[in-house]
């Protein structure tokens, strides 16, 4: 399947597609398999499913501590990979890996990605592998294997680098909405509005899903109105961790879908 | 064998700039303006007078009579423990926040682990008056408490670093994260030779004077421009690479660097990454690191603050994989002493750091017409506590 769900999705929805970030391991060891299945149930368009990292770059503290809880909790990657497929079994929307490169060239870069293929994972977000190494080290590697791969562009990121970034991405691209770790709180400003806006006028080949800071559907229906669709992480994240974890992420998801319609 | 960086920033494997999108622009900035800034004549007239001025350069190099007699050969100890602010630390900072304020920054960021950065860093950030910020484990503001007073002191503000280790590895998570947080203002200043490129390189470059130093005092000490050996200490490897920097070439060097044991290789309590490690990407580098199967981070140990951290510069990747750094081991108990014998034989109090440096002397066979130079990074003042708690052992 690989890119095949994917592209598949992204043909047949352009508008308002919700992705949902979740940590594996976290809140409880098993909790990611049955999320997911709620998540699919309810609608979501596809998940980010995060595996733990020790030393989470590019997160902020909702992430990393729920990292650090996961990791605690014993998550792994094998755990990890027999998680999601055990779940790929009910649910047919896609999956993507998320997490840092480390992970990756610690257990080698084919027999990764050949795990993912076999769990079932769709494409992956690597946040800290940049364009310019993976051109010139691991595009090869990359291209054996018939999974989507997603680059991040920032506010900061220049239009030549943009386009670059749209040739190398397949899936989509993820819009950074902000010069910020994730989970950062507080309204869209004019300069991120411009921002989306120079975005949505770009002729790129990719979908652009806008990330990082969505915390209410208020700004998961303004990021709609610019790219295709939003993730939300940070913000599912602390839904969470409240006692009964499903329950709460039920709630979470019937605000934002109910608030869409 | 080759010792430059390439392109996009490799030391034959190692290095790189892995990144997240975020950092991008102010990384390649950097990458594309360092080289030409550090060596116009404005930056290097600046630069040279600051060192000779504020800083006290050139350190003196200075032959230690009583350790050369205990060790049989001829031992030299490169002083940067005179340094300004008391340890190498301060050469690079000089170096960064000349660049900071060419790039038109306002707003100064460093993690530290010793806190010998940390106070480097506040120090030259009070002679620019730019604001500071200074992001340091837990765990090392209690151990280290005397600098985190020097840089409240000098109008810096310490901020804890509380995940993970609670050491030098997450204070470096942390001042990157501020500089994703910040990307207009902000300039980080990192105090070793690790992170994306082109920090390896530019830190290295400006630690170098070391090394040229001491090829200028050895000339005029021995007549002779190299010695047959240099020791330094590595935790990201910073003063050692400044002590090597213009003898990598020159294979009639051999180059000792000693890694902090901590209670023992094997005890699951150590910093010795080299041994330790394997490849894998650590603050934005590929280097060697410590450790597990999925690549996680292992927290490593150390009684040195400054050499707990669980990876290496990726130039010392390079020279310990390629053969060219010999790497020999200190435990605590071994620099400790190593510690105490400098001061009485000589009257020098070592940082913790160099103290693991002369720890490896008594693992050397030396003979003795040798020429040997330890790097003296440092001075103990910030670790008396922690000295004097072995004082009647």
């Amino acid at each position: 399947m690989g890119t095949q769900r994917l592209q598949q999705l992204f043909q047949h929805k352009k508008e308002k597609l919700l992705s949902i970030y979740i940590t594996a391991g976290y809140p409880e060891i098993d909790a990611m398999p049955k999320l997911i299945k709620l998540l699919s149930d309810k609608g979501v368009d596809f998940i980010e499913a995060g595996m733990p990292y020790s030393d989470p770059l590019a997160d902020g503290p909702t992430i990393q501590h729920s990292s650090s809880i996961a990791l605690q909790n014993g998550m792994n990657l094998s755990l990890y990979f027999k998680q999601i497929a055990q779940v790929r079994q009910e649910v047919d929307l896609p999956i993507l890996f998320m997490g840092y490169f480390n992970q990756i060239l610690k257990t080698g870069i084919d027999k990764f990605l050949q795990q993912c293929k076999t769990a079932g994972i769709d494409g992956l977000i690597i946040p800290d592998l940049s364009p310019e190494i993976y051109q010139a080290q691991y595009q090869q590697i990359f291209e054996k294997y018939d999974l989507g791969l997603v680059f991040l562009i920032s506010p900061t990121t220049l239009d030549e680098r943009i386009q670059l970034i749209d040739e190398l991405s397949s899936g989509f691209i993820y819009v950074v909405s902000s010069s910020a770790t994730t989970g950062k709180t507080g309204g869209f400003g004019q300069e991120h509005l411009q921002y989306f806006e120079k975005i949505k006028a770009m002729p790129l080949k990719n979908p652009t899903i806008i990330g990082f800071g969505i915390d209410s559907a208020d700004k998961y229906q303004t990021a709609c109105q610019y790219a295709n669709g939003a993730i939300i992480g940070s913000a599912f994240i602390k839904a969470l961790s409240a006692d009964d974890p499903l329950k709460n992420a039920k709630y979470f998801i019937d605000k934002i879908i109910n608030a869409a319609l | 064998m080759k010792y430059e960086v390439d392109q996009l920033g490799f030391y034959g494997r190692y290095g790189g700039a892995f990144i997240p999108e975020l950092l991008h622009k102010n990384i390649a900035e950097l990458q594309m303006r360092y080289l030409d800034l550090i060596n116009s004549k404005a930056f290097q007239r600046q630069f040279n007078k600051l060192l000779c001025d504020y800083v006290g350069r050139p350190s003196p190099l200075y032959f230690a009579k009583r350790l050369s007699d205990k060790y049989q050969t001829k031992i030299y100890l490169k002083r940067e423990d005179l340094n300004h602010t008391g340890s190498h630390k301060i050469n690079n900072t000089i170096g960064q926040i000349l660049l900071a304020k060419h790039l038109g920054k306002t707003r100064i960021i460093a993690e530290t682990g010793a806190g010998q950065h940390g106070v480097a860093t506040a120090t030259v950030a009070a002679l620019t008056g730019l604001e500071c910020v200074v992001y340091m484990g837990e765990k090392d503001i209690t151990r280290q408490a005397p600098n985190v007073a020097r840089m409240k002191m000098l109008g810096a503000t310490v901020k804890p670093a509380t995940s993970g280790s609670k050491t030098l590895k997450d204070a470096t998570n942390e001042a990157i994260r501020d500089w994703i947080n910040h990307p207009e203002d902000t300039y980080y200043i990192i105090g070793s030779v690790v992170g994306p490129h082109p920090y390896p390189d530019m830190v290295a470059r400006f630690q170098s004077v070391i090394s040229e130093e001491m090829m200028q005092q050895l000339a005029a000490q021995t007549g002779r421009d190299y010695p047959d050996r240099i020791i330094a200490c590595i935790g990201g490897g910073s003063n050692a690479a400044g002590a090597y920097y213009h003898f990598l070439g020159n294979d009639k060097v051999e180059l000792v660097s000693v890694e902090a044991g901590g209670l023992g290789i094997d005890s699951g309590q150590s910093a010795a990454t080299s041994v330790l490690g394997t490849d894998g990407v650590i603050h934005a580098s590929l280097t060697k690191l410590m450790q597990d199967d999925d690549g996680q981070i292992i927290e490593p140990y150390s009684i040195s603050a400054g050499l707990d951290y669980p990876g290496i510069g990726p130039l010392h990747a390079h020279l310990i994989s390629s053969g060219r750094t010999k790497v020999l081991t200190a435990n605590d108990d071994e620099a400790i002493k190593a510690g105490y014998e400098l001061t009485r034989l000589e009257g020098i109090i070592p940082a913790l750091e160099s103290a693991h440096a002369l720890a490896a002397l008594p693992k050397i066979k030396f003979k003795p017409d040798e020429i040997t130079v330890v790097n003296l990074s440092g001075r103990g003042d910030k670790d008396l506590a922690t000295y004097l708690k072995f004082l009647n052992d």
